[in-house]
């Protein structure tokens, strides 16, 4: 795992009640997806009971941590000065190889440490395949993205 | 027998200050001026207004506005969530308010300081509760992040080009051009200013973007039959509807099956069901443009052309006056004024009136909608 925050200032997520356990998975690096215990639906982002048959149950369920880019944005300034200092950076939206439907938004980086303008935007491309890390700023974990190996 | 809104209420007044980056005044002056004037407009006494409505994120609340004007016993209020999907709800809410009798002279305002004013996503104190955790630490900090997002993969999907984005920018810019009280009056635009314009999020540059605007607008909603002796022409609410679809999520609509068939779509199909006429009818658009890609996936949304269809629609002048459908003819949020789309009400309004800067002839109907991209609004207004 990362032993120092690479980008110190950037916001750091705070957790809902809903959204915790994510986070606390993410923790252990592990990438894991809220779903409805009574009929096994996966849902993003979290939240108290399953919008298709109501249940309240949930089990947070291991996703593989590999998907594809479903779309992505370079951010300029003026930005917050943690951000503006990295930019322009990436953000891209993975759409996760077991449910199509969920996109979590992240960053492309070359390592899970890398800043967050480590990729060349050349590389950047709707449709790449991608593979979740792990890397830890400001004493959280926070999944990154990198490319997988063809 | 259903009850209807059907032209059973019209706006017959409307109001507003100046549009500039900078005013002296305070949100709250500059909300008691666009209301009066408003009022003025409408030759209606400020005693007699007794319904008030406005958006969630307006710091001007009526109990302080009603005070300051002089309003008599206000015996509806009501405030609609989501930033700029409220405009036109505004308005349809004081229409069901007067049509079904729990009032009888309704304001609508929104008042904004953000031209001189702090940027909401500069606050990092309200950067992360959800759904922030889910976005913000990766730096999709900023309306413009999560719009170029979705906009990014329109393009993708439809082969729309930074071309169709500039067909956008550039109907607005023309249309303020024509009109002295926009922001980018006698500012011209070319495609060369365009093309080399710095970015803000990648696909948005600079003009895909609205302007950060200090400035007030106000509009009067009667009975329709109080209209008829009123000092204007009656503009009437024909069809209102609101949309919130089903999974959606405001802004960062990413976690829906289709992210790009927005509240547009769900607002479009109440708004049309309640109409007598249908898109083919519509002489004028005012369509929420605090970016650019709201433009295309409105025009898709609200049945301007299929699926897929809304970057095409804009080639060939059709968004230009004498085109297939002239939009934003006051300038729009992205170059008269950003006032969360209030202008837009009240441009169709001029419209209709007659009065425009940029008048379609004898313009009979108008769409006007609120923001795409977040649970939103539209109204149908005729002559």
């Amino acid at each position: 795992m990362t032993t120092t925050a690479p980008a110190d200032g950037l916001l750091l997520p705070v957790p809902d009640e809903d959204g915790a356990p994510f986070w606390e998975y993410a923790a252990r690096g592990e990438l894991r997806v809220q779903a409805c215990a009574a009929c096994g639906r996966l849902r993003f982002p979290p939240r108290p009971c399953c919008p298709h048959c109501q249940s309240f149950e949930s089990e947070w369920r291991p996703m593989s941590g590999r998907g594809r880019i479903w779309s992505y944005v370079r951010p300029h300034p003026p930005l917050l000065p943690a951000y503006a200092a990295q930019a322009p950076y990436n953000v891209i939206l993975v759409e996760l190889a077991e449910a199509p439907g969920i996109r979590l938004a992240g960053n492309l980086v070359t390592s899970a440490d890398a800043p967050l303008d480590s990729v060349d935007p050349a590389r950047l491309r709707i449709g790449a395949r991608v593979q979740v890390v792990f890397a830890e700023t400001g004493g959280v974990t926070v999944p990154r993205w990198i490319l997988e190996k063809a | 027998m259903a009850a209807t809104l059907k032209d059973a209420t019209a706006i017959v007044g409307i109001g507003q200050t100046a549009f500039a980056k900078q005013l002296p005044q305070s949100e709250k002056e500059l909300a008691c001026r666009a209301i009066l004037a408003a009022l003025a407009d409408a030759g209606i006494a400020p005693a007699e207004v007794d319904a008030f409505a406005s958006y969630t994120m307006e710091e001007t609340d009526e109990v302080e506005v009603a005070k300051a004007i002089g309003a008599g016993d206000v015996t509806f209020f009501s405030k609609v969530g989501y930033g700029g999907g409220g405009s036109c709800a505004t308005v349809g809410h004081l229409a069901a308010a007067v049509a079904t009798g729990q009032a009888t002279v309704g304001v609508a305002w929104r008042s904004r300081k953000r031209g001189s004013g702090p940027r909401p996503w500069k606050n990092t104190a309200v950067q992360l509760p959800t759904p922030g955790q889910w976005t913000r630490p990766f730096g999709l900090l900023r309306p413009a992040d999560e719009i170029a997002m979705l906009a990014r993969r329109y393009m993708h999907e439809y082969g729309a080009t930074r071309d169709h984005l500039f067909n956008v920018a550039m109907a607005c810019r023309n249309r303020a051009n024509e009109n002295p009280a926009a922001m980018m009056y006698e500012r011209p635009l070319t495609r060369e200013m365009y093309m080399t314009s710095r970015m803000i999020s990648e696909p948005l540059c600079l003009f895909d973007n609205c302007l950060e605007t200090d400035g007030a607008l106000a509009c009067v909603i009667v009975s329709a039959e109080r209209a008829r002796d009123c000092r204007q022409k009656p503009v009437y609410v024909h069809s209102v509807a609101q949309g919130l679809p089903a999974q959606h999520h405001g802004m960062v609509n990413y976690w829906n099956d289709d992210p790009l068939s927005g509240p547009a779509w769900t607002a479009a199909r109440h708004l049309w069901k309640q109409a007598d006429f249908g898109p083919q009818d519509i002489d004028v658009a005012q369509i929420y443009d605090a970016f650019t890609p709201l433009i295309p996936l409105s025009l898709e949304g609200y049945g301007f052309c299929g699926r897929g269809e809304g970057a095409a629609f804009t080639e060939g002048g059709a968004l230009e006056m004498g085109g297939r459908l002239p939009i934003n003819t006051g300038g729009g949020g992205l170059s008269e004024a950003y006032v969360h789309g209030f202008n837009l009400i009240n441009e169709g309004v001029k419209q209709l009136r007659g009065i425009s800067t940029a008048q379609v002839p004898d313009a009979a109907t108008c769409l006007v909608t609120a923001g795409e991209g977040v649970p939103t609004s539209a109204i149908l207004l005729r002559a």
